[in-house]
């Protein structure tokens, strides 16, 4: 406000020519930069905002107990997992005459993915999971995930039995 | 350099339009995380979280049958709702976790005192079992309106107990629903054979 007046008292000549020769061209650097940032924030956003699923694909319930497959014990691997992230497997299945030989294993990579890997050489393996009520939702994310990561294509998450839960207890593990 | 600002004003407002916020979830769940890499679909999703307090919550992700699955789930426990409440359920439908009974009270309320509201989540017991109601209706609805049965999407939180999970799965078996996506958090695979 000050300047103009001082321009009106000066000569209104001078002051209009000095008026005229400001460039009409704004520095855009800035409003680019914000550009540039919204547009990563919203390319980031929409690639990260899907999360990854992993697909199961439980079986048909069977109309009648007859329609129940059975398998082997040769082909059985039953993997039980139990209460503090231990898990416990072994080999064939259980029955009131056999007790297989219980062991403790765990979830890192040294863990059950070595005995998985061991048994890829029989290609009719079926491994049973059985989650214990004690173990966590991300026991059986994780077991499911070594599935895919050891690419074994038969397994089937089954309901634990008394049997089993008697086998960890007196196994002491 | 006005062809560039151009270039990068019109990729900001496509990806301002296209880009569909993550909608606001009723409960924390911490997902576990696994080396799938499969993307969960964009539409025709039903989300059932559970949380480590073995809450369930239900969430519908299609906006177009949300007021129908309102009115079919109320019609069948005798509660009706107001076209204010049905409208206010588009908001809530995306997860919540409350009794059906309790629901009129929870769509009164704005959104910001909903936050504050702790939902006691959704009965899934053999006598009162709601939970199955609004998974079955969302389908059938979801068959009618798209004319494809949409995905089911598993929620848990990783310290979520494995019987509560159990429950779910066995409840839609019940009802051959077979196929569930299990949400978790990306993780590198490693290299099998090491």
């Amino acid at each position: 406000m000050a300047e103009i007046q001082q321009n009106s008292g000066g000569g209104g000549k001078g002051g209009k020519k000095r008026a005229k020769k400001m460039s009409t061209k704004i520095d855009m650097t800035p409003m680019v930069d914000l550009a540039f940032l919204l547009l990563t924030f919203f390319m980031l956003t929409t690639t990260f905002s899907k999360p990854t699923v992993m697909q199961v694909t439980m079986p048909v319930k069977p109309k009648d107990e007859t329609e129940k497959s059975e398998i082997k014990a040769s082909n059985a691997f039953t993997v039980l997992l139990g209460e503090n992230n231990k898990i416990y497997y072994y080999d064939g299945l259980l029955s009131t005459d056999t007790k297989p030989e219980l062991k403790l294993s765990g979830y890192d990579a040294n863990g059950i993915r070595k005995e998985l890997l061991a048994r890829k050489s029989n290609p009719n393996l079926v491994v049973l999971i059985k989650p214990d009520d004690k173990s966590n939702y991300k026991n059986m994310v994780d077991i499911l995930d070594e599935m895919n990561i050891t690419d074994q294509k038969k397994y089937a998450l089954v309901d634990i039995s008394n049997a089993d839960v008697e086998l960890i207890k007196s196994s002491g593990l | 350099m006005t062809p560039m600002v151009d270039l990068a004003f019109l990729l900001v407002t496509f990806f301002m339009l296209t880009t569909k916020f993550a909608p606001e979830e009723a409960v924390v769940v911490d997902t576990p995380s696994s080396t799938s890499e499969i993307r969960l679909p964009e539409s025709h999703v039903l989300t059932v979280a559970i949380d480590k307090d073995k809450r369930i919550f239900f969430g519908v992700g299609d906006d177009e049958i949300k007021s129908e699955l309102l009115r079919t789930v109320g019609a069948k426990y005798g509660v009706s709702f107001t076209a204010a409440q049905v409208q206010a359920f588009r908001g809530v439908g995306a997860s919540f976790g409350t009794p059906i009974e309790k629901l009129p009270a929870l769509l009164n309320l704005d959104s910001e005192q909903r936050k504050l509201v702790k939902q006691d989540g959704i009965p899934a017991d053999s006598l009162n079992n709601q939970f199955i109601e609004w998974v079955v209706a969302a389908q059938s609805l979801s068959r009618k309106q798209f004319s494809t049965p949409a995905y089911i999407a598993i929620k848990g939180d990783g310290q979520a107990d494995v019987p509560t999970v159990k429950k779910v799965i066995k409840l839609m078996q019940e009802k051959n629903i077979n196929r569930f996506n299990l949400i978790t958090d990306l993780e590198t695979k490693p290299v099998a054979g090491n």
